[in-house]
């Protein structure tokens, strides 16, 4: 159980920060200048940035910017991603090989390159990281959301639905998506992980957040400066966002174990699994 | 049969390639507002901002400018950088070499690194030797590549000495950016080779092989992990799409002559015939890395060109 608390709690500690980050009494941006570069102390427990800054305070904040960019990215397009994919599967014919298309032009951008430029053309700003990310991110949910649909259609149910005259709008709502939504939300897990470094390394090009708010990627970009004198700057950052990274990826895997298991057990007790 | 498959196959990715050209050449055209003016500053002369349209043909309507853009990019034209004033051809050129060999170092890294480990983890399946190389992978996927090559260069390049901290200078100082940018290829590549492994353990030619009393050495090594490579083989090739975008970033932070820096670079210099030529350079040679693994795939797998027939 303890593998599965540690995580948890990363978690459950980088929402309350991101969450309560406004209320709480931190001054990110107040320059404390006999201060500059030093290294950690009692009083300020990661002591201070390049323009003296204390560095924990910039921790905080910078969890919420990359809290918030994660959740409104796989927000914004696990809803496009899966309605895309939803329907061009379900209506077949030219809307799904239009959707194949416009994918596979999508997938051919290496990872992140696209975000990059996008975020590059529209210049820095957290809402065109947002778009930017988005505009990266939907896709795969699209792929999943098709490919699942797919095989449902197949499915005794939908076509019992059909038959009796159901209109596809309410086979979609009622009939398919409550049993995709399993897979999605496994792909949704691990996708926060990667729009958190995603916005991390935007912010560390210089094409995320402006200064003087607080990213993880941006702080990380700033230290590297300094890093002979003052390496506190960088480790901070770093370790938070590879804590969090981490604690997403252990979570994700124990949720796709988890709801494995969960149709397993269903198959067992003789039922019709309603997962494939 | 391989022919047509081969054609299907390049006809497809051809298609996606004109997709991804004409994806870019919007990319200009999603500058908010006037790119001129984003390219100048708003305090520049009326007369420059008119010079400056013109030459970047923006004055016309954009079916022209599309057509004009195709037209320049079948002759491998890809305009002029406006912070060099050079062919963007040239630019990319000269930046190409450093980019290819970086990405190659980090590949040799990123197997040497992962064969064995997947090996271990698979041979040892269910022991702490298994645990020990998931712990390791899953750090691997995690830390990102901006933060691993500050603290590679903090350890290897400040406090030991070893290697410069930047630039491209000989061997040594491609150390460090091979490190940053294998990992995370590593880590991945060792789960496919420890699941593809643990899948041909089971095999019946596994057995034989052991049963016909050959060594356990050779039996992993030349009936377990000759066939275990097939399915990693088209897996390492999509791989390879995320060492390039990777390679923007490790680029930046090691200051490496590449590619990858020449985008950022002219992202912050607004150099955008660069940026566009850039992007599309990248991921041509993706799709072009995927097709090709595509082929070697069906090469050393007949049962994959031979498909359509059965």
């Amino acid at each position: 159980m303890m593998r599965i608390r540690l995580p948890l709690g990363v978690i459950l500690l980088w929402a309350l920060v991101a969450l309560l980050a406004p209320v709480l009494p931190l001054s990110p941006n107040a320059i404390d200048l006999p201060h500059i570069l030093a290294p950690g102390s009692l009083n300020e427990w990661l002591g201070y940035d390049d323009l003296g800054r204390p560095v924990f305070d910039r921790l905080l904040v910078g969890g919420r910017t990359s809290f918030l960019v994660a959740f409104a990215v796989v927000g914004i397009s696990l809803v496009i991603g899966s309605l895309l994919g939803t329907v061009g599967a379900y209506a077949g014919g030219w809307l799904d090989l239009v959707l194949v298309r416009v994918m596979d032009v999508f997938l051919a951008f290496p990872g992140i390159l696209l975000a990059i430029a996008l975020a590059g053309v529209m210049g820095p700003g957290i809402d065109n990281v947002v778009i930017a990310l988005s505009a990266v991110s939907w896709v795969g949910y699209a792929r999943l959301a098709r490919a699942q649909v797919l095989s449902m259609k197949e499915r005794d149910h939908v076509h019992a639905a059909v038959a009796t005259g159901t209109p596809p709008t309410r086979i979609i709502t009622r009939h398919v998506l409550p049993l995709i939504g399993a897979p999605l939300i496994v792909e949704a897990s691990f996708g926060m992980a990667s729009v958190v470094i995603g916005e991390a390394g935007l912010s560390f090009l210089g094409l995320g957040v402006q200064p003087p708010s607080a990213s993880w990627g941006s702080m990380i970009r700033d230290g590297a400066r300094y890093m002979l004198v003052a390496p506190h700057m960088v480790v901070a950052p770093g370790a938070a966002l590879m804590a969090v990274v981490l604690a997403i990826n252990v979570l994700g895997d124990h949720l796709r174990d988890w709801l494995d298991v969960k149709s397993q057990t269903l198959k067992d007790r003789g039922s019709k699994s309603p997962l494939p | 049969m391989f022919i047509r498959f081969f054609m299907a196959r390049f006809l497809t990715a051809l298609a996606v390639v004109f997709g991804v050209v004409c994806l870019v050449f919007f990319l200009l055209h999603l500058v908010p507002g006037d790119p001129v003016e984003v390219m100048l500053g708003e305090s520049a002369r009326p007369a420059d901002r008119a010079a400056l349209q013109q030459a970047l043909g923006l004055d016309q309507p954009v079916h022209v400018q599309f057509i004009r853009y195709m037209a320049n990019l079948s002759q491998f034209d890809l305009g002029i950088s406006f912070y060099s004033k050079r062919p963007v051809r040239d630019l990319l050129l000269e930046r190409l070499p450093a980019t290819v060999e970086l990405g190659t170092a980090a590949l040799l890294v990123a197997l040497l690194m992962a064969v064995p480990l997947g090996m271990l983890a698979a041979v040892k399946k269910g022991t702490a030797w298994d645990a020990g190389a998931t712990g390791v992978a899953l750090f691997g996927v995690s830390i990102p590549n901006f933060w691993m090559g500050p603290m590679l260069i903090l350890v290897g390049a400040l406090w030991l000495g070893w290697f410069p901290v930047s630039g491209r200078e000989g061997i040594a100082s491609l150390v460090l950016p091979a490190l940053t940018l294998g990992t995370a290829l590593a880590a991945i590549l060792s789960r496919m080779i420890r699941s593809a492994l643990l899948e041909v353990l089971n095999e019946d030619f596994m057995r034989t092989a052991r049963g016909k009393g050959l060594a356990e050495r050779t039996v992993i090594l030349r009936h377990g992990l000759r066939n275990a490579l097939l399915p990693v083989i088209t897996l390492l090739g999509l791989q390879l799409g995320a060492l390039l975008s990777g390679a923007v970033i490790t680029e930046t932070v090691f200051s490496w002559p590449g590619i990858g820096s020449l985008v950022v670079e002219a992202i912050h210099r607004r150099d955008y015939p660069v940026v566009q030529a850039t992007v599309l350079c990248i991921s041509t040679s993706y799709v072009a890395l995927n097709v090709l693994t595509d082929f070697v795939y069906a090469w050393i797998d007949p049962r994959v060109r031979l498909g359509s027939q059965r």
